[in-house]
């Protein structure tokens, strides 16, 4: 795969970048700035730490379910880090039903809670295949769902940012929520893994 | 203005190709799904990408078959749609 650096798309946004700080709309470095800050605090701990506290507290769920940006105040995390906040939308997988997040549009993500997504995220070859084929391309991240579970891709083609609530896994009873966290991962939270 | 929709209604998508950006990916166009839930209330991106003001309005969850968007497959896809792209669908 060419390199994000080196490509075509890159070149064009550092072109534009330094026009607009050649015409003084832009402060030299600022965009990296805003990018940056945007980012800041931005990890899959986030993600781990809410699911954690959902397996542990069935109140914490309800809320979550329905009305995430309001629920994760409770775990000291928000949305509202960038220009304006932005809708979260959970979904809890189940037996009979998972969930899978993708932005076929683009590479819409929840980035002030997660931090980037990973590059795969952002590959065509995600985007335009697990819209088609949900249960071949989880094959392939080594998540083999049983025949009678039912498949939901979410398409992140607006506004809302999307989080994936895994299904607490069997013999976990006896764990501390950070304990919990742990075991939680990106693709759990993206819907590509189990947990 | 309140939803025109409402979660349970049949609708259908738009079919037309428009000139420039949109937010309704041509995967799901003319395809019939059910509202799950609104999500929020957003200027029309559309409208936006153009440069031009514009009243937010809502946006939806709509679920589809996947064998109504491609013709085959178990899945179902939920794609957000905002209002203009959408009609009521019988």
């Amino acid at each position: 795969m060419t390199g994000h650096a080196s490509s075509r798309i890159s070149a064009d946004v550092r072109h534009v970048e330094s026009l607009l700080e050649a015409r003084g709309l832009l402060d030299p470095g600022e965009i990296d700035a805003r990018i940056d800050e945007f980012a800041a605090g931005g990890t899959p701990a986030n993600g781990a730490r809410i699911v954690a506290h959902a397996w542990a507290d069935a109140g914490f769920t309800e809320r979550l379910l329905a009305d995430a940006n309001e629920a994760i105040r409770e775990v000291g995390l928000s949305m509202a880090g960038g220009i304006q906040e932005q809708r979260l939308k959970v979904v809890a997988n189940s037996e009979s039903e998972h969930h899978v997040v993708v932005c076929t549009l683009c590479s819409c993500y929840p980035v002030a809670l997660l931090g980037p997504s990973p590059t795969w995220y952002k590959s065509e070859a995600y985007r335009s295949r697990v819209v088609r084929d949900p249960r071949g391309v989880l094959r392939e991240f080594g998540l083999e769902l049983p025949e009678t579970t039912a498949i939901s891709v979410w398409d992140a083609s607006a506004e809302s940012r999307y989080l994936v609530l895994p299904r607490r896994p069997a013999g976990t009873a006896g764990l501390a929520e950070a304990e919990l966290a742990a075991l939680v991962t990106r693709k759990g939270l993206i819907g590509t893994a189990s947990v | 203005m309140p939803d025109r929709y409402a979660p349970g209604d049949r609708v259908r998508t738009r079919t037309t190709d428009v000139d420039g950006h949109t937010r309704l990916p041509r995967y799901a166009r003319g395809a019939v799904g059910v509202i799950v839930e609104p999500a929020g209330r957003h200027p029309l991106a559309d409208e936006r990408a153009r440069g031009r003001a514009c009243e937010p309005r809502t946006v939806y969850h709509v679920r589809f078959a996947a064998s109504e968007l491609f013709g085959s497959g178990e899945h179902s896809v939920v794609v957000e749609l905002w209002e203009d792209y959408l009609e009521e669908a019988s």
